[in-house]
């Protein structure tokens, strides 16, 4: 499981995680909500080892190891993913060449065989089958010239194809319209397993609407201020983070 | 201690470049200096005709009387013509009849460099092959595939050679491209150039496979001044490439080639390069100072002259290939990825020189600097007045991989001729901390990470090489790179 203890983290001069606790027990899936500017992307660059984003305090642990040591490259093999706010472009770097670079390089730090491109291709086409993205996709350059809804599918893809055991999602549901949410929810919901941990970053309820939560916490001034069931969000649909406001710094 | 890391510090930086290594062989090699005695000494090892070394000696006397280039961004310290040997040949018994008869320490450079010189049987479909003539130092030691192209009426061939078996076509189309005149280090060429690859393609024919020279500097304080002439006469087709690899050593070596193209009517060339010269060490040490003319002459209409190089090594490379439109409806490509890291300069481009109606030329040039390196496109559209209706496209993009390294674009615009068109679009960027994170973060070590949207960034280029080699270059491009990001 995940076990954050005491998190701090400070950047750009300034203390943005102020002694965060937080547990997701293997096969749960968490929800994060928060205001503006509470920490959520800062914990999310935080438990994936961002340049700039280090922990100055507290443990982060996932399956028994310290991801604080890690480097981003092998807290991935070790099944971190994050499936980003602003999903970035690679010009002229297909979409398959990319998902193939990055599924072999996990597999050779695992010790395992890497894919060859009949095998990478056929993977490929049934994930992206079940996400209902193109296969012209696979060719186009990574999110270059992608819409908004497109650029989170193309990362739902990616976590499908890389299997991680824990996904962090941040705010994978801003920008997009109902229908595109609810493919980016299926997708998510599909990899579900007793084996796979997820926190969802968010802040609004409607993703929840569509991937029921076993546990919302509330982020505010950098801490974990509440947590309950899947009640809690909406609850914070109708009164707002304004009883996290001031008064619970 | 110290001692150890820093040897380890040594092997890391060292291992980069996996072709430093040097052949043990017996070499005849002619005493350092330039003079007239040296170009006879030349002339006369290769059983030269009386014409060539006139040749030679004319552009000997009017190099003397001319000056080194200045006008480069490159900076180095004053070569020593006197310094150099200008003939080097590894020590053979006899001259090789076929490939049996090669010394097997030489086989064994070129299998090491993963260019074996064993010929293949023809298994269709199965693996496209090559022909290689590969030229160890001064002389060409191989060259494969001949009887079969023979078969076809197609010359490849060492230019010494062809020198004595062809003289027609070497007489009529030596310097006919780059005169011996023509600039500082073309006329040093003319003078003492020993080997490379001739190759003449007859009228209708289609090269049935590739046709590479692999170059290898060995021996050293000697230079290397290969000469390349190729003819693709009326609606032939040929695709050519070149390597080249050197030891590594602390002292620069000069390597001043001419290569020199001509189509005919309907004709097409494809031109190769993957210059992988020895770059220097990390701190600017040592290194091939590559200093080249290569032209090609589209003569004929609806010819074609494509360029496509990746250059990679070399301390430096003054290089503009160029094409020359002649031919009415004649057509010149020029795509090219640069790529300099260390103390590396590269100032390179391209000429396209407009004179046929409706010619049309091409420009894709990929700028890479990093670490202390400098980096820079140069090049020249010019459409005369004869060339109504021609065109050009150019496009420059630099890529910057950290905040000491510097890219640089000078392109040159002439035009007089009112009906013609000349685009030109050039972009500056940066590998961005997000593009690295996004890939690290899908498991891609940095060094992955760095090939991978380098290569993104090259492709265009890239995809212009045939099959067999493409794959090669990405991979040097990756390995080029290493050590960049810190």
């Amino acid at each position: 499981m995940l076990e954050i203890k005491n998190l701090h983290a400070v950047i750009d001069g300034k203390e943005i995680l102020k002694g965060l606790d937080l547990s997701v027990p293997l096969g749960q899936v968490h929800a994060i909500m928060g205001p503006n500017g509470s920490g959520k992307s800062t914990l999310s660059y935080v438990l994936s080892g961002r340049t700039g984003y280090e922990a100055t305090e507290g443990t982060v642990t996932w399956k028994d190891k310290n991801l604080l040591k890690l480097a981003p490259e092998e807290r991935a093999v070790q099944g971190v993913f994050l499936a980003m706010q602003y999903p970035v472009e690679i010009p002229g770097v297909s979409n398959m060449t990319f998902l193939k670079t990055a599924l072999n390089a996990v597999r050779k730090a695992r010790g395992e065989s890497e894919l060859d491109a009949m095998q990478m291709l056929k993977l490929l086409r049934s994930k992206a089958k079940n996400l209902g993205l193109s296969e012209d996709m696979m060719k186009r350059a990574v999110n270059v010239g992608f819409s908004g809804g497109e650029k989170k599918r193309n990362e739902v893809l990616q976590m499908a194809v890389l299997e991680p055991s824990l996904c962090i999602l941040d705010e994978t549901d801003s920008g997009l319209d109902i229908d595109a949410l609810k493919v980016v929810a299926d997708g998510v919901n599909a990899l579900r397993s007793p084996e796979r941990s997820m926190l969802i970053i968010t802040h609004y309820q409607r993703l929840l609407d569509y991937i029921t939560p076993d546990a919302v916490h509330v982020l505010a001034h950098g801490k974990i201020r509440k947590s309950g069931g899947p009640e809690l969000a909406h609850e914070l649909e109708e009164k707002g983070y304004a009883s996290f406001g001031d008064e619970a710094a | 201690m110290p001692t150890t890391s820093k040897t380890f510090v040594k092997d890391l930086a060292d291992q980069k470049y996996k072709f430093g290594f040097t052949t043990q062989i017996e070499a005849e090699t002619a005493p350092t200096g330039l003079n007239e005695d040296i170009i006879r000494f030349i002339s006369a090892k290769k059983a030269e005709p009386k014409w060539l070394l006139d040749w030679r000696l004319s552009a000997f006397r009017h190099w003397l009387t001319m000056t080194e280039p200045t006008w480069a961004k490159i900076h180095y310290s004053k070569i020593d013509y006197q310094a150099s040997s200008y003939f080097s040949a590894p020590k053979q018994k006899k001259t090789p009849q076929s490939l049996a008869d090669v010394d097997p320490e030489l086989l064994d450079t070129y299998t090491k460099l993963g260019i074996p010189l064993q010929e293949q049987e023809a298994l269709a479909g199965v693996e496209r092959r090559v022909a290689v003539d590969a030229v160890f130092d001064s002389v060409s030691v191989a060259t494969t595939y001949k009887k079969e192209l023979e078969s076809r009426g197609i010359i490849f061939c060492p230019i010494s050679e062809a020198v004595l078996k062809h003289p027609a076509l070497v007489k009529k189309y030596l310097g006919s491209v780059v005169p011996v005149r023509d600039n500082f280090f073309a006329a040093l060429n003319s003078a003492v150039f020993t080997d490379g690859s001739f190759v003449y393609i007859p009228k209708g024919v289609q090269c049935p496979m590739e046709l590479s020279s692999y170059f290898r500097i060995n021996a050293q304080n000697t230079g290397q001044f290969e000469r390349t002439l190729i003819i693709a006469d009326e609606g032939s087709l040929v695709s050519y490439l070149e390597g080249c690899t050197a030891p590594k050593r602390d002292e620069h070596q000069l390597h001043a080639a001419v290569v020199e193209l001509i189509a005919l009517d309907d004709a097409s060339i494809k031109y190769s390069t993957v210059q992988n010269w020895y770059p220097g060490d990390k701190d600017g040490k040592g290194g091939i100072y590559n200093f080249v003319t290569k032209r090609g002459a589209c003569r004929g209409r609806r010819s074609k002259i494509s360029w496509t190089q990746v250059e990679t090594g070399s301390a430096i490379t003054w290089k503009y290939p160029s094409c020359i439109l002649q031919g009415d409806d004649s057509v010149g490509e020029f795509y090219s990825v640069a790529i300099v890291n260390n103390y590396q300069q590269a100032d390179t481009g391209t000429k396209m020189i407009h004179i046929g109606k409706n010619t049309r030329s091409t420009i894709i040039s990929k700028g890479i600097s990093a670490g202390h390196a400098q980096n820079t496109y140069r090049g020249l559209v010019k459409i005369l007045r004869t060339a109504k209706g021609a065109k050009n496209k150019t496009q420059c993009d630099s890529l910057l991989i950290g905040d000491k390294c510097g890219a640089h674009t000078v392109p040159y615009i002439e035009s007089r001729q009112p009906k013609s068109r000349a685009e030109h679009e050039a972009t500056t960027s940066k590998i961005s901390e997000d593009q690295l994170f996004y890939c690290r973060q899908r498991g891609l070590s940095t060094e992955e990470a760095m090939a991978l949207i380098v290569g993104g960034f090259c492709k265009e280029v890239l995809q212009e090489l045939p099959m067999e080699f493409a794959v090669e270059a990405q991979k040097l491009v990756g390995i080029s790179l290493e050590g960049s990001v810190g």
